[in-house]
């Protein structure tokens, strides 16, 4: 079998959209790994790159598991097609400069610090644990990306203007963050969901102070880009995947 | 990961205060480490300098090819284990880079030599990872090659460096059988994989041997080092550690070595190898290895890249500084 496409239960594909976020973030986070500007920060990146990972390895298990069709974590990130993913758009815009990785890591990290804090209040035990255990990542997150926004914003002409722009133009993926389609609400009903919406005043604040910590300014709310969680995406997931399915593409089957 | 032999002859300096040499031969001949306060002769200190910044170089430059393949990794665990890797390489690059500013060198100095192409790094960096199976290989035998030479080092004089080799050693062990369990499962895997495990096996091999540097035959070979317990073992006894160690490893695999004249030698215990073509470690070293070109490229881009970004962290460090001296002052 060369393509998948994932049971279309709301616990799975709850399941696959956090798992996508985390893994395509992380992909992207990970192409800086001997690039960065400073030694220092390949490290970071690295590191966060791997958190990434590591939260979306458990929730992939968890959705193969629910799905119940013998797939596993790799069969899920790996045989399914851009139209199959179900990760926001702001994760798989393209790493830029320094400036526009460090916003993307932040604007998003803003959100899943809270995020992961209050689903480890879960009725699922499942998220429950994974929440519990990203919580403490997604804080570190945001702390790391949160300073290097203050230093890029007050640091110099350049760099300030350089953020400025990568927030200008990353804020139109932000709405997407607080989206909630039926498949989430039946969920949020049952307590096994977050509403994203609650969520909107803590990534407000945060993002308010951050930015007016670092001098710039924040974007107006003008028209959002969407799509993600249905599957349109922008042009450069087909990319990611064409780097990342590779080897399970062209040698189908084979153990690694 | 790794810096190789690259012993250069220096003509053993004019004395420069007998007694505390003496002192400082004696120090060293009874096993003691030396520390950065110390008096230590200033050729010590230039030889150690020039081996501590190759060797991080080395494992800055070579988180390149492995890098490679972190976007292309075959699996999650596979990707997580690359990326941790190569982080790993990142972080010995660190702590190398801060032994050696125990000598009184900064390590922006270090960087700056490197980029300007007056520093060397492990000439086998100057190779490119063509398939998957090139993962497996560089940490079995690149890593494998690395550890021969590493661990004399644990117990170098120099204390700095000898305990940022005990860290390194570990890590690096781990990599090493992480890259042999990739070429395992390919070696057990699908024709093509087999195959991709026997190409990988053929292009690193030489490469990998010639990581111990030139023969002692016609080695510049260093009695500083040996003296002043730098250095442990010769060239040649490293490479024939490392080939006794590693053929078991790939015949077990059911692979071959690109080498007719391997055969294991009854008389001596040792497994005999043909002659290394010392001048392709020539060309390479000389700037003609297949990738020298864009290794350095990407250093430099990287670097100029980042300069606004490290300029933006010194700008804002000043500017917090300032106003923390102004309410001060208020």
């Amino acid at each position: 079998m060369t393509t998948i496409i994932a049971a279309d239960a709301p616990l799975v594909q709850y399941a696959l959209r956090l798992a996508d976020n985390a893994l395509v973030l992380g992909h992207r986070l990970s192409e800086w790994c001997g690039h960065a500007p400073m030694l220092e920060e390949d490290i970071a990146l690295a590191n966060i790159a791997l958190d990434l990972i590591g939260q979306a390895r458990p929730l992939y298990a968890y959705a193969a598991e629910l799905e119940g069709e013998g797939r596993n974590e790799d069969k899920l990130a790996y045989l399914r097609d851009a139209s199959q993913y179900r990760n926001v758009l702001l994760v798989e815009q393209p790493n830029g400069d320094f400036a526009v990785t460090i916003v993307r890591q932040f604007l998003y990290a803003a959100f899943m610090a809270p995020f992961w804090r209050l689903l480890a209040g879960s009725r699922d035990a499942t998220f429950a644990a994974i929440a519990a255990k990203a919580e403490k990542e997604a804080a570190y997150h945001l702390r790391h990306s949160a300073e290097w926004l203050i230093r890029l914003g007050d640091g110099t002409p350049e760099s300030h203007a350089r953020a400025q722009a990568a927030l200008d133009e990353l804020w139109m993926y932000t709405g997407e963050l607080f989206e909630a389609d039926a498949i989430e609400r039946g969920l949020i009903e049952r307590g096994v969901a977050l509403d994203p919406q609650t969520l909107r005043p803590e990534w407000d604040e945060t993002v308010d102070r951050v930015l007016g910590e670092a001098t710039l300014k924040r974007p107006p709310d003008g028209w959002m880009q969407t799509g993600g969680r249905t599957g349109r995406h922008s042009e450069h997931l087909g990319f990611i995947l064409a780097d990342m399915q590779f080897l399970q593409r062209a040698y189908p089957g084979a153990t690694w | 990961m790794y810096t190789q032999a690259l012993n250069t002859r220096e003509a053993i300096g004019p004395v420069e205060d007998p007694e505390h040499e003496a002192r400082f031969q004696a120090r060293v001949d009874g096993e003691e480490k030396v520390e950065p306060n110390d008096w230590m002769p200033e050729a010590y200190r230039r030889l150690l300098v020039r081996q501590i910044s190759q060797h991080a170089h080395s494992e800055i430059v070579g988180m390149l090819p492995e890098g490679n393949w972190i976007t292309r990794a075959p699996t999650l665990r596979r990707k997580a284990a690359l990326l941790a890797k190569v982080q790993d390489e990142g972080g010995h690059g660190l702590y190398l880079y801060a032994a050696a500013e125990t000598l009184d060198v900064s390590r922006e100095e270090l960087v700056e030599q490197l980029l300007a192409g007056k520093a060397k790094y492990s000439s086998i960096f100057n190779y490119p990872t063509l398939t998957w199976a090139d993962i497996g290989a560089v940490g079995w035998l690149v890593d494998g090659a690395a550890i021969m030479n590493q661990i004399p080092l644990c117990r170098c004089s120099y204390g700095p460096y000898a305990r940022a080799m005990i860290r390194i050693c570990k890590e690096e062990s781990f990599h090493q059988r992480q890259g042999y369990e990739i070429i395992l499962t390919l070696s057990r895997g699908t024709a093509e994989q087999k195959a991709m495990a026997q190409g990988a096996l053929n292009r690193w091999w030489w490469p990998s041997l010639m990581m111990f540097g030139p023969s002692d035959k016609e080695s510049q070979h260093s009695d500083k080092s040996m003296r002043w317990k730098v250095k442990r073992f010769s060239n040649d006894e490293l490479r024939q550690k490392f080939v006794d160690a590693t053929v078991p490893q790939g015949l077990y695999l059911g692979l071959t070595f690109p080498d007719p004249e391997l055969r294991f030698d009854e008389a001596s215990g040792h497994w005999a190898f043909g002659a290394i073509d010392f001048d392709e470690l020539r060309q390479v070293i000389a700037g003609n290895g297949p990738c020298n070109h864009e290794r350095m490229k990407a250093r430099r881009k990287a670097h100029d890249d980042g300069a606004w970004v490290r300029e933006a962290a010194l700008a804002y460090a000043e500017k917090r500084r300032s106003r923390r001296d102004t309410a001060r002052a208020a």
